[in-house]
């Protein structure tokens, strides 16, 4: 355990700024380490010589005052980078570059990181497996008989960390796209409230649902992560303006009397017996670090993944709509206009991206409006009411991450609905805007990891991070897999 | 007022028909930016040389209300007596078309920032009102142009996500000229309060015009079709009584009106279909999620009423109490507020009745004659008064006015040196006028008995001929006092 790579973020910045390690040094590591990661497909585009060039620049001219000097730090291909392909794993967008860069990753080179490549995820961000990309999926670094999913959409982050090819990562969150592959890769990943980060120059997926978030190795470095990145922005109408706490420094790991509530309808049909074990585990955690565990109940639940998946493909069927080929991106040529966005959006987008767009067109429609897009809102509604009356009792809400472990590359692909069920622990908290953690907590009897979940109130990232921290120092998770893709 | 009627009905075989109208004004937000960027919006700059990332609808990019507008709209909904919706939504309008780069407008749908309202036009056969069904904010879609090159089309987004305000009115037009009027006052209306500056010919006011026809005293509406961005009064004019007298031939022929989207052909002055309801789009309307509800604070609505300026209603009413002109003079006034300014500086700084003749009259001709608009008036609103103070002072006649005001015209003189130079002073010394009088008298004894014998329709005769000896300049009050008393 001696390499860089396998330092944590924030012990990485600890080395560089007591000069122990060079920037450089740092760079060189992760730039080894990934170059040799190929099999993994975690980087669509890398930037390994312009990091490397900045590292060397960053030793000569130090500047200890900015919270990630020296990171090298590689983020999911659906954040906006100035000069940099920017894809969203489509080929609608293969060998975009835009002329901005997004707010959350201006905010990460402004306190000294350097970007170090886009990864890969679902075409769009839409799916929970990685296998949606137009570049081709994503392998995670846990593995049994067979090659796993990482999970998605935020799938080349998470496998990314978990194989220390970036020092730390940012991914975004619709519907649990950053805390499912976390929890499927033995990494912490952390979809902060709605409106806590700026969605300004990331591709956008489902507007009142996607939110940025850090993805790392362990909680303190998606705390140091979020309190670079959160913050309100002009340029989002849906940006927050709350305070932005230094929630790096306010971590602590005595949560004693912390009122924890366990929803009893999160015990859904199908949920495998290890993950209501791991479940088990957690609350004996919470309760030996002097915690008040209760049952609580969020009846509207079982409706969370029917309504999310009429919201998120209704909004996603409007914000896919400016990939038309008239402006950017691909083309594909027709014999007049019509022909043309035909031949371009059949061409351009992949299966599961124009599954979405059918269903969002068709909630919209006219005549079925009322019955499916404004009832979803109505049930959305109810679901976020749930947890108001919950959280009028209790600070935190701990689930299981996800009903399952990693499976195995094509083994859900034929069957959305099976896909879709991945998601069915996390949609709530999108779908109520709250902030919540998935934690890796253990592993089932084939190895791989699983996550837990907690779930706070809005924008209290702070009692989310601590309850995290503290079952995190408890548990003392380790990964363990061997490097066999090298 | 007059005693005319309204009596704008059309023949058919059958019967006569009242036509019903009803518009969808779209009026471009008088701002330096656009609806939701921070984008200029000049006319006639180079193609797509005002265009943001926003209005280019590159990834990622979100839309941010821009408040000035909000601003523009309501103080709008206030000059048209409307209800201002403290809350409001912006809604996406889904379809795909090559000058509307997010594939879909931003437009508000179900909760308009401005509500009911009501306009009123004055026409001679007295005041119309005219229902405000709503006002709603939305952006405006780029330029397709087929004309550049043989095979591609180009696009100028220099216009796209420019503020408009949709302004729909209730069906409660009748005539093309009421629907003339409508429009000069709503145009008149958000002059002065510069909300938009009105411009048909750049396109900052077009209108969709939707028409109908029934039998007169009917009370239940026809079928009506919509005439799409039409750009000009004249233009909506003809398309209404070309597609008012299609309706009718096809209600007689005994077939009935497809509700449908039609274009007006300025060339061939005919109504042509566009889209049946068939083939309408679904455009899928939702509230978009990239913005919040539009809540206005508190004092928001107070504050810009406050601060309103004089709007043309009130400002006729000001000056009928104020200057005793005609409800038919004010309002002639009132429609152009420069109009009024030149007015009421003429009329403050000489007589209310005559500078209001003389603007109407004299200067409005020469106006029209010379394609000209009041700020470019050649005559100066000081030099008017002053020549109109030189009739009240008896320096001038009424007659010799004319004469002097052509010779300003030309230059923009000084009138008191017009009369000085040309030497059109009127003389009312009352022995030069007695003198010509006898003069007159002595010359024409037979006419003098005729008159004095009842025939006292020579009166005139005298007057004419005593102006003629003193070359028009006489003073003709003191001919006629002079002229009577001799005659008795």
């Amino acid at each position: 355990m001696s390499e860089i790579y396998n330092l944590t973020l924030c012990q990485i910045i600890e080395k560089i700024k007591s000069k122990e390690i060079s920037c450089e040094e740092v760079t060189k590591s992760f730039v080894n380490r990934a170059g040799k990661s190929k099999k993994l497909n975690c980087y669509i585009e890398d930037t390994f010589d312009q990091a490397l060039k900045k590292s060397k620049d960053q030793d000569n001219k130090f500047e200890s005052d900015k919270k990630l000097f020296g990171a090298p730090i590689a983020v999911k291909d659906l954040f906006c980078t100035k000069g940099v392909q920017t894809t969203a794993s489509s080929k609608m967008l293969e060998g975009f570059k835009p002329e901005y860069e997004s707010t959350v990753t201006s905010k990460i080179w402004n306190e000294g990181a350097n970007l170090l490549g886009k990864l890969n995820c679902d075409e769009y961000a839409m799916g929970s497996s990685n296998e949606t990309s137009h570049f081709g999926n994503v392998i995670n670094p846990y593995k049994n008989d067979k090659d796993l999913v990482p999970g998605g959409s935020s799938g080349g982050s998470a496998s990314a960390v978990a194989a220390c090819l970036t020092s730390a990562t940012v991914g975004t969150d619709t519907g649990g796209s950053i805390r499912q592959p976390a929890s499927f890769t033995g990494t912490v990943g952390l979809k902060p409230t709605y409106g806590r980060c700026s969605r300004w120059g990331i591709v956008a997926f489902a507007s009142s649902l996607d939110q940025a978030g850090p993805m790392t190795k362990d909680v303190k470095d998606s705390a140091l992560l979020l309190e670079v990145i959160a913050g309100h922005d002009d340029k989002d109408s849906t940006s927050a303006q709350n305070k932005v706490e230094p929630f790096s420094q306010k971590l602590k790991k005595d949560i004693k009397g912390l009122k924890i509530g366990i929803p009893k309808e999160y015990k859904i049909d199908g949920i495998s017996k290890e993950i209501l074990n791991l479940w088990e585990k957690g609350v004996e955690v919470v309760k030996s670090l002097g915690c008040d565990v209760k049952e609580i109940s969020l009846p509207h639940t079982r409706y969370a993944l029917p309504t999310y998946y009429i919201i998120a493909p209704a909004e996603a069927s409007s914000n896919l709509a400016r990939y038309d080929g008239v402006r950017y991106g691909f083309r594909a040529e027709g014999k007049d206009l019509i022909e043309m966005y035909e031949n371009t959006r059949s061409l351009g987008f992949g299966d599961e991206v124009k599954r979405r767009i059918l269903i969002g067109t068709y909630v919209l429609s006219s005549g079925y409006y009322d019955a499916y897009y404004l009832k979803a809102q109505r049930v959305r509604r109810l679901i976020k009411n749930d947890f108001d009356e919950a959280f009028k009792k209790i600070d935190t809400i701990l689930t299981p991450t996800t009903p399952s472990s990693a499976f195995a590359i094509g083994e859900n692909i034929d069957d959305p609905i099976a896909m879709y069920l991945n998601d069915v622990l996390t949609v709530p908290a999108n779908l109520a805007g709250l902030p919540a953690i998935s934690i890796p907590a253990g592993y089932d009897q084939n190895n791989l990891p699983l996550g837990l979940q907690l779930i706070g109130k809005p924008f209290d990232e702070h009692t989310v991070l601590n309850n995290a921290f503290a079952i995190e120092q408890s548990i003392n998770f380790k990964s363990n897999f061997k490097d066999w893709w090298m | 007022m007059s005693e005319k009627q309204f009596d704008y009905y059309l023949k058919g075989e059958k019967g006569e028909y009242e036509v019903v109208i009803g518009l969808e004004v779209h009026a471009q937000v008088l701002s330096k930016s656009k609806l939701f960027s921070p984008s200029e919006t000049k006319f006639g700059s180079e193609p797509n040389s005002q265009v943001s990332l926003v209005d280019a609808a590159m990834p990622g990019m979100l839309p941010v209300i821009n408040k000035f507008c909000i601003e523009q709209a309501v103080k709008t909904g206030l000059g048209l007596n409307a209800q201002i919706n403290s809350f409001s939504k912006f809604d996406r309008k889904n379809y795909f078309y090559a000058d509307l780069p997010q594939g879909y407008q931003i437009s508000q749908f179900k909760y308009p920032i401005v509500g009911e309202g009501k306009v009123i036009l004055d026409m001679p056969y007295g005041t119309k009102e005219v229902g405000i069904e709503r006002l709603h904010l939305e952006q405006d879609a780029g330029k397709s142009m087929h004309d550049q090159d043989p095979n591609n089309s180009y696009v100028d987004l220099n216009r796209s996500g420019i503020a408009l305000m949709e302004i729909v009115s209730k069906p409660d037009l009748r005539s093309p000229s009421q629907v003339g009027e409508y429009i000069k006052k709503l145009r008149s209306i958000m002059r002065y309060l510069n909300t938009c500056d009105g411009n048909m010919e750049q396109g900052s006011l077009r209108a969709d015009v939707n028409v109908s026809v029934r039998k007169k005293g009917s009370k239940e509406f026809g079928t009506r079709c919509e005439i799409k961005n039409v750009n000009s009064i004249k233009f909506m004019q003809q398309a209404i009584e070309y597609e008012a007298r299609r309706q009718i031939d096809v209600i007689e022929d005994g077939k009935n009106i497809d509700q449908e989207t039609r274009l007006f052909d300025t060339k061939k002055q005919e109504t042509r279909s566009m889209r049946s309801k068939e083939d309408a789009h679904d455009y899928r309307y939702f509230p978009d999620p990239d913005l919040l509800p539009l809540q206005l604070e508190e004092g928001y609505i107070e504050n810009l009423k406050k601060d309103l300026p004089e709007l043309p209603d009130q400002k006729k009413q000001r000056l009928i109490s104020d200057f005793k002109l005609s409800s038919y003079e004010a309002s002639v006034i009132i429609s152009d507020q420069a109009v009024s300014s030149y007015y009421e500086e003429v009329a403050k700084n000489s007589d209310y009745k005559l500078a209001a003749t003389w603007l109407m009259g004299e200067l409005f001709a020469t106006l029209n004659k010379e394609g000209k608009e009041i700020s470019e008036s050649p005559v100066s609103a000081k030099n008017l008064a002053q020549m109109i103070n030189l009739i009240k002072d008896g320096t001038i006649s009424g007659k010799i006015a004319k004469t002097v005001f052509e010779e300003m015209v030309k230059h923009d003189g000084d009138p008191s040196k017009i009369v000085e130079e040309k030497g059109l002073k009127q003389t009312s010394d009352p022995n030069e006028i007695e003198n010509t009088i006898d003069k007159i008298l002595s010359s024409n004894q037979d006419k003098v008995q005729q008159y004095k014998s009842g025939k006292e329709k020579l009166f005139g005769f005298f007057v004419g001929q005593v102006m003629k000896e003193m070359k028009g300049k006489g003073n003709p009050r003191m001919i006629n006092d002079i002229l009577k008393n001799k005659l008795k």
